[in-house]
């Protein structure tokens, strides 16, 4: 979250709700609209850290709105940040863990698992799939994202099929 | 009523030195208008047992049912007479008609099951518009790409409104935007009543339908529906850092 604000920031000055609101527009439903708690802590810290500085501005009948502004060392912080490639896992995973370790229970059943496991993603790709329907071609972050999260399922699945081959 | 129904199903292929058993002892029932997907590893018996419920591969024991109706006992031609009436089959490949037009492809099984002209004209009209094809009509099946005939594929395969469509990995040579089109017209015609029974490792295609059947070596290890909670988002499968 830290530096998704830093880069929107980094277009102009915005206040919290602002920065809330430009991350909708630009996911639509594709992605879970995020917190304005979470959104003002971590503007809290970035603060802190010297990233980011606020600017208390007064409204009629209203308490002062605090506008935020990237400072040249939050943009040193969002220019590295673009320039690396993206480090860390790519696939974080459960039921692999589940699989391999259920015989050690002696209660769970791994054919069993994998088909409830199978039955549960095709239910996360029909909601994909509407949501796919619902959402405008000209939208294109949350079309790629969707299609995104059909393809990591679309493995899953085919990481399941093998999984299931080998209990023969 | 069912509109298909196996009583202990089996397939053996006794051609080499050795049986093997690809079907072993599947009862299964569909009923109208259900959408059943079949999942599971290669080699487990899905292609084997779409193509015997339509008849294009024989049993080796077992009873076959189509709308109440016993068709594995049917002589070859018996059997292919009701096909032309009752089922709908769509394959990886495509097997369209090459010397004959896309719309004529499209209007002959309407025509052999007994549609009027008319009828079969204006089947193959709105397939083919729903399938975004309508300007392909009086192309050749050459003439277009892997994913068109695909799309061509289905809709010959729903042109005789049958009692049930059956399909083997039907999505295998399509791109996003042409599956968009294939799942919308299989969802559209689901809604209005069409059973199906489909082979698919696509999970987009899979996910359209009520219910699954796993098969594995030969036998259902698993058969429940498909889950519908219509709330969810991307950031299920993907978290944005």
């Amino acid at each position: 979250m830290r530096l998704h604000l830093l880069a929107l920031l980094a277009k102009e000055p915005a206040h919290g709700y602002e920065l809330k609101q430009a991350l909708e527009q630009t996911f639509g439903s594709a992605y879970p609209s995020p917190n304005i708690g979470q959104i003002y802590v971590t503007l809290g810290r970035l603060e802190k850290d010297g990233l980011v500085r606020a600017v208390d501005v007064e409204q009629s009948n209203r308490p002062n709105k605090k506008v935020y502004y990237l400072t040249a060392k939050g943009r040193d912080v969002l220019t590295t940040w673009v320039d690396e490639p993206t480090e860390g896992p790519r696939v974080r995973d459960e039921f692999f863990m589940k699989l391999v370790l259920a015989p050690l229970t002696g209660i769970a059943d791994r054919m069993a698992l994998i088909n409830r496991q199978r039955r549960h993603y095709l239910s996360l790709m029909s909601d994909l799939n509407d949501l796919l329907s619902r959402t405008a071609p000209a939208d294109s972050v949350a079309v790629l994202l969707i299609e995104g999260a059909m393809l990591h399922l679309q493995a899953d699945l085919d990481w399941l099929a093998r999984c299931q081959e080998d209990l023969a | 009523m069912s509109v298909i129904k196996t009583v202990n199903l089996v397939k053996i292929y006794s051609d080499g030195a050795v049986p093997v058993p690809a079907v072993r002892g599947v009862d299964l029932q569909v009923e109208p208008g259900e959408f059943v997907a079949i999942m599971g590893p290669s080699g487990s018996g899905k292609s084997t047992l779409v193509h015997m419920l339509g008849g294009l591969d024989t049993r080796t024991s077992g009873e076959i049912w189509l709308d109440e109706k016993r068709v594995d006992t049917l002589s070859e031609s018996a059997w292919a007479l009701l096909r032309r009436k009752k089922v709908g089959f769509v394959f990886q490949f495509f097997n369209l008609v090459a010397n004959m037009t896309v719309a004529d492809n499209v209007e002959l099984p309407a025509l052999l099951a007994g549609a009027s002209p008319r009828d079969a004209r204006e089947r193959r009209q709105s397939l083919l518009g729903a399938l975004n094809l309508t300007e392909r009509a009086d192309a050749a099946p050459g003439q277009l790409s892997g994913g068109e005939q695909q799309r061509v594929a289905l809709a010959r395969a729903l042109a005789n409104q049958p009692s049930v469509l059956l399909a083997d990995e039907p999505t295998g040579n399509l791109d996003s935007r042409n599956t968009r089109d294939v799942l919308r017209l299989l969802s559209d015609v689901h809604k209005d009543g069409q059973t199906i029974v489909m082979v698919t490792h696509d999970a987009r295609v899979a996910a359209l339908a009520d219910r699954l059947v796993s098969l594995f070596d030969g036998a259902i290890v698993d058969d429940g529906r498909i889950a519908r909670r219509r709330t969810g988002t991307a950031g299920e499968v993907i978290d944005l850092r």
